[in-house]
């Protein structure tokens, strides 16, 4: 068994690799979300935070760079978190 | 040691991205067992990022043919291409887009329903002539396309997958075979030995090699550095491709098509100074052309900011509703990263580094080749496709467009080769534990507990170092401190240690061996540029301005053991067209 603090270093760790993606843009948005912005996330947040990983890369990109929005309403809640967690 | 579990397939593909896909589809087709590896899920490549287009003449929008969009490419090369393997390229351009299409890969249409086309840099009708249009694009997501079409595919076809799974090393046995790799199962950290017949590898370029660059984070050569740890030079690593508009400081790439659609550079005085350096082409002059223009111009004092470091890239001057229409990504890219709006201000950029010309060597089949005697000879069972290898298609200098047609063109054809292989190749050959016990030496390495230097820090200064040492000018004196500084960053990372130290997606150990590899690739790079005392395509030494064709007309063969070089000729003569001589290259 592992100890509670593992399993949670654990997932954080999958989801630094998750993050790693085809597009520089992304990285960098993900990246700087799941150091500064994922903390706050409630529970249910984090789950929708993960459907979004497992987006294509292409539907993730217009969705964090605004060029199409999530007509689901919690996705489009963690959408807006990342681009106002955005690092610069 | 107690040997890693083993899996055996008849052939094995390191790489998911377009070029590894594309091959094992081939070989999935004829019923070979193939295994793809991939340190991400595939259709996370970086091919994904490839938005510009895929060309071929297929002479839709304007006139254009095969042989002219040769005549480019050669010339885009600064006639270091091999006319062989460009040849067949272009020739099979055509058809392979149109195989695309029938496969599934949504290409944007004209009204009457063909392919439409778009115009890029370096492109032209009859020899040096007009314009063309010859990138076929789907949206802006050709990439995106082609990837996803080829991994539907290769999941009907039955090919399995290691998805997360970081190769490590080449196996190898006392002849020279490749047996197949050690890969590290990136959830569970626990190793694996996959063998095979034949090994391909396809992992993509090393952009990460530079501070900024416009390529994902997984592109660190990991495959380049396999092959140089396995005995095997890289060709012309001296030639790394500055994409001129990245946004400034950043990296992320400002494509091509904003200035297709009309946008144009300026530096603070408000002056086009693309007329001067190229003023028939101007903006759309070839890449390496306009990376030095926007580097000069700052150098000399005409850069735009505060500190004088970019230039500005406008279209303000297309009109709201133009760059809303055209443009929509690039606007939001702007705003998303720089909270400018494009529409009414300037993108401040720079050049970036963007693609790697050098890479493993291989003939127009995939096979890997080495020297051997007065000519060369191929590796048994190896190959080697799209950003890693160096074919040599792109030369000196890559045109947009040309890459995803490379990496399809030369997957199918290596996994064309592959199977003739397999056909006299029957059996797997004995493993050789030798060459496992030193792959798996790697991975104990970064066991080492204690006090050292953090694997993070390190790759900063690296990328630093071969931004300011190895970038779009260089010169002996600066590439020679280079040198030092990479081979004193090698020492150091030999006493990095890893702070965490679990094994459940310890990503850190992961880019631990990942800077490894980067280190090998910037040795390669930086002593390759050193060896080249001429300026050619995206090599440019002030100290050697001028093209030599006499003595430089070769490419570079860079040995990781004692940091040797060597040198071998293009190939001047096409398959079965006459050759392009070289001339002086004008935009
Ligand atoms: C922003 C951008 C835009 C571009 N636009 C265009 C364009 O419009 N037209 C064009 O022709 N070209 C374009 N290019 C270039 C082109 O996208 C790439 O050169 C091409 O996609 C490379 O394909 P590949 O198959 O060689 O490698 P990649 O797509 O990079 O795939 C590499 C694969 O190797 C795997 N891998 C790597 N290392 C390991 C390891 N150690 N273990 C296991 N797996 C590993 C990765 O997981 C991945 O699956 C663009 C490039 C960039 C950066």
């Amino acid at each position: 068994m592992h100890s509670e603090p593992e399993t949670r270093n654990s997932k954080l760790r999958q989801l630094r690799w998750r993050c790693r993606r085809g597009m520089l843009e992304l990285d960098i948005l993900l990246e700087g979300f799941l150091q500064h912005g994922y903390e706050a996330l409630d529970g249910g947040q984090r789950a929708d935070f993960e459907r979004l990983l497992a987006l294509p890369d292409q539907e993730l990109l217009e969705y964090l760079l605004g060029t199409r929005t999530s007509t689901e309403g919690s996705l489009a809640h963690v959408i807006a978190c990342i681009r106002n967690t955005s690092v610069f | 040691m107690t040997l890693p579990p083993a899996r055996k397939f008849d052939t094995l593909v390191i790489g998911a991205g377009g070029g590894g896909l594309r091959a094992a589809l081939q070989l999935a087709q004829a019923d070979a067992s193939v295994a793809v590896v991939s340190k991400v899920f595939p259709i996370r490549s970086h091919t994904v990022a490839a938005q510009g287009g895929i060309n071929a003449a297929l002479a839709n929008v304007l006139p254009d043919n095969w042989h002219w969009h040769m005549y480019d490419t050669i010339k885009g090369s600064d006639y270091l291409g091999d006319q062989d393997a460009i040849e067949y390229m272009c020739r099979a351009a055509s058809n392979i887009v149109i195989e695309l299409e029938h496969a599934g890969v949504p290409f944007s249409r004209l009204p009457d329903g063909r392919i439409y086309q778009r115009r890029f840099g370096g492109q032209s009708q009859n020899f040096g002539g007009e314009q063309a249009a010859r990138a076929c694009a789907a949206a802006d997501r050709t990439g995106h396309a082609i990837l996803h079409t080829l991994y539907q595919q290769n999941i009907r076809a039955r090919t399995h997958f290691f998805d997360e799974y970081f190769a490590v090393d080449l196996i190898r046995d006392e002849q020279g075979y490749i047996l197949g790799v050690l890969a590290l199962e990136i959830e569970t950290g626990e190793p694996l030995l996959i063998e095979a017949k034949t090994t391909l590898i396809a992992t993509g370029g090393a952009g990460q090699l530079f501070r900024t660059n416009t390529n994902a984070r997984i592109n660190t050569g990991d495959g380049m550095a396999m092959a140089l740890r396995a005995g095997i030079p890289l060709q012309d690593m001296e030639f790394f491709q500055f994409h001129p508009t990245g946004i400034a400081g950043k990296g992320m790439l400002i494509s091509e098509g904003v200035r297709g659609e009309g946008g144009f550079l300026v530096n603070k005085d408000g002056e086009r100074f693309m007329e001067r350096y190229a003023p028939h082409a101007k903006d759309l002059a070839s890449r390496d052309v306009v990376s030095r223009a926007i580097y000069t111009e700052v150098a000399e004092g005409r850069g735009c900011g505060a500190q004088g470091d970019h230039v500005f890239l406008k279209l303000d001057h297309l009109g709201e509703e133009t760059v809303a229409a055209r443009l929509p990504a690039i606007r939001e890219l702007a705003r998303t990263f720089l909270h400018i709006d494009p529409a009414h201000t300037p993108i401040p950029v720079y050049p970036t580094a963007h693609y790697t010309m050098g890479g493993i060597p291989t003939d127009r089949h995939g096979r890997v080749v080495v020297p051997a005697g007065q000519g060369e000879e191929a590796i048994p069972g190896l190959y080697a496709v799209g950003e890693c290898a160096c074919v040599s298609v792109h030369g000196a200098n890559r045109l947009g467009g040309n890459s995803l047609l490379d990496i399809v063109v030369f997957g199918r054809a290596a996994g064309n080769d592959i199977i003739e292989y397999l056909r006299e190749n029957r059996f797997h050959r004995p493993l050789n534990v030798a060459s496992v016990e030193q792959a798996l030496g790697r991975l104990a390495r970064w066991e080492r507990q204690g006090e050292g230097e953090t694997v993070d820090g390190l790759r900063r200064e690296l990328q630093q170092i071969m931004e300011q040492h190895c970038g779009v000018f260089r010169s002996q004196a600066v590439l020679e401190q280079g040198l030092d500084k990479v081979v004193q960053v090698q020492q150091r990372l030999a006493n990095a240690v890893l702070r965490d130290h679990s094994r459940v997606f310890n990503t850190a150990r992961i880019e631990a061996l990942e800077l490894e590899n980067l280190v090998e690739l910037a040795l390669a790079t930086v002593t390759s540029a050193l060896g080249r005392t001429e300026s050619r395509g995206a090599h440019s030494r002030v100290d050697h301005p001028q093209r030599d064709d006499e003595r430089w007309l070769r490419h570079t063969l860079f040995f990781r053991e004692g940091r040797t070089l060597d040198y071998k000729p293009v190939r001047m003569k096409p398959m079965t067209v006459e050759s392009f001589a070289p001339k002086e290259r004008t935009y």
